[in-house]
């Protein structure tokens, strides 16, 4: 389903903040593949998904999604093969646009945008059907302005967005993380429903290595743009979360500093 | 001072005010324009002040060459069109900032303008010699006709801005990284979006022209503050007479009533005998205070010099 070759991409090339934050990344997914992607702060995460999305070019290598080589293709132009949720809840969704609106966009997504209704009636009685999944009383307050939601109602409303055309990948940037931690796993349950009901492939970074274990099929960890671990099927199942601060330290020992890691 | 009052005549003003109307509602068509960029695109888009006189031109050119005013107006919107576009390519294809490259659009049709009025500073057209979609001479029969083209407008920006491309172009406006996910092309949106904004502005300056019987080079200058003005009285008009019902189609519409209220204050400030250059001043001087209003309020609910005073115990820090 997703087919990544040697990816190197280095930022700010030849000043004095270059940073080389992918290099040489290959990773392969079948269908319905749930990845978490673990790591610390500049492992190389966040600038995968973006490479994955398209948000700029990458310097070499080639993307594959779905047989598709995407790698030339600027990030609206990849949209339909691609779901994303992103860490900031104000970055998913348009603020003074009502829900039904937004999911309206959602739902053209990939498609050619005309001249035709925004929204047709046929589509609200649908969204009601598929707000009442996320369980948060979206259902009947379609009119409303998303900017009135709370950040939580929001990341769940941009994962339906996100799922709303079936993408071929689903990119979770953390999505979590700017949530109070009760939000956090409801999302994140929520996650973990669309993602099954719909068998889609998933890449999902996450901070909480519990989190990492319990959820999806795979798992993998980066560290200075590569993919230094990648466990699947039972021995995932069988990882604890000092397996993963070990593997951590075998890889970074000068920096195993790093607090949000200490903390999970 | 009794004589200057002696001099203002109430029945004098009143009878003023239906020709401050109908160029209110000529220049309701300018202001809806300008929302687009301003409000739905989040762009302060300055190439208006050079489109509103590239309609004037065109139209009354083409008016004197014998053509017949509609498809004149028509061609001088076509040429606003145009002119958007340069502005938007400027801004996406070659990154230069949204307000600069209206500025050079802008400067830049200046001379352009010269040139489609054969590099003369102002044009006349009489409406004796030429049939005129509307004219100042007979104000009631331009009140009917310019009101008529703002509910064609004002149909047509509703109805757009409600299909799935006009909602692509509004979601551009708010929130390009979600837009550019859901598969929009957001340059193309922001293009597209100072294309129309300035078309509807020239065939707004197109109107004026033949309203005032002439074109002047000068003609859009500051047009840019009038239509904020019109936008931003008409917001807080409309939000305070309509509170949450204000719906989209309202706030067009209270876009319109913006422009025929600024033109109203115009009209006192000459019937008061002040020097219609001071209106400039006034018109800053407005939209900046409307502009100011809602940054201040915020910030009085949000100021450390109020956390401060409530906070325990507080004394001056010397």
């Amino acid at each position: 389903m997703l087919d990544i070759k040697d990816v190197h991409k280095t930022f700010n090339l030849g000043t004095v903040n270059q940073k080389t934050a992918l290099c040489g990344v290959s990773l392969v997914l079948e269908e319905g593949d749930f990845v978490t992607v673990i790591g610390g702060n500049g492992a190389g995460k966040s600038t995968l998904l973006n490479a994955i999305a398209g948000v700029w070019p990458v310097d070499s290598g080639t993307i594959t999604i779905d047989g598709i080589n995407v790698t030339g293709l600027p990030d609206f132009k990849r949209a339909p093969l691609v779901g994303r949720v992103f860490q900031d809840p104000m970055t998913g969704t348009a603020a003074t646009m009502q829900i039904d609106e937004n999911l309206a966009l959602a739902r053209r997504r990939g498609k050619k945008r005309g001249l035709r209704w925004g929204v047709t009636k046929a589509e609200r009685d649908e969204y009601r059907e598929k707000l009442k999944i996320l369980n948060l009383g979206l259902e009947n307050r379609l009119t409303q302005k998303v900017g009135l939601l709370s950040g939580g109602q929001r990341q769940a409303l941009t994962l339906l967005m996100a799922t709303m055309q079936k993408p071929k990948i689903l990119l979770l940037d953390e999505h979590t993380a700017a949530l109070d931690p009760k939000t956090a796993e409801k999302v994140l349950a929520a996650t973990e429903r669309v993602v099954n009901e719909g068998h889609l492939t998933t890449l999902m970074i996450t901070h909480n290595m519990r989190d990492a274990i319990t959820h999806g099929n795979r798992l993998i960890m980066m560290h200075e743009g590569n993919i230094i671990y990648d466990v699947k099927g039972e021995e995932k199942k069988k990882l604890q979360v000092s397996d993963l601060l070990q593997k951590f330290n075998e890889v970074a020992k000068e920096e195993f500093s790093n607090d949000r890691m200490m903390l999970s | 001072m009794a004589e200057y009052f002696a001099s203002l005549s109430a029945v004098d003003l009143v009878g003023r005010l239906p020709a401050a109307a109908a160029q209110g509602l000529v220049w309701g068509i300018m202001a809806l324009g300008v929302y687009i960029t301003f409000r739905l695109l989040d762009i302060a888009d300055l190439s208006v002040d050079g489109t509103f006189s590239t309609g004037a031109a065109v139209t009354v050119m083409l008016i004197v060459a014998g053509w017949n005013p509609w498809p004149a107006m028509l061609v001088a919107f076509i040429a606003g069109l145009a002119a958007g576009c340069v502005t938007g390519l400027l801004h996406t294809r070659l990154g230069i900032p949204a307000i600069l490259a209206g500025i050079l659009t802008q400067y830049g049709l200046y001379s352009i303008n010269l040139v489609i009025m054969k590099m003369k500073a102002n044009q006349a057209v009489n409406v004796d010699k030429y049939g005129l979609a509307i004219t100042g001479r007979n104000v009631p029969v331009s009140i009917v006709v310019s009101l008529l083209i703002v509910i064609a407008v004002l149909i047509i920006m509703y109805w757009f801005f409600g299909t799935e491309m006009g909602s692509a172009l509004r979601a551009t406006g708010c929130n390009q990284e979600m837009s550019k996910a859901q598969g929009i092309n957001v340059s193309a949106m922001k293009v597209l979006g100072l294309a129309v904004s300035n078309g509807m502005v020239s065939l707004s300056g197109g109107l004026f022209a033949q309203y005032s019987g002439f074109a002047d080079v000068n003609s859009g200058r500051g047009s840019i503050v009038i239509g904020l003005a019109a936008v931003i009285i008409g917001e807080v008009l409309g939000e305070a007479i309509l509170g949450k019902k204000l719906n989209f189609f309202g706030r067009l519409a209270f876009v319109v009533v913006g422009a025929i209220i600024y033109y109203f204050v115009y009209t006192i400030v000459l019937w008061l005998k002040l020097d219609s250059n001071l209106m400039k001043l006034f018109t800053a001087i407005i939209v900046a205070i409307f502009l100011a209003v809602p940054y201040l309020r915020g910030q009085s609910k949000n100021s450390f010099l109020r956390a401060g005073k409530n906070s325990l115990g507080s004394r001056e820090v010397k």
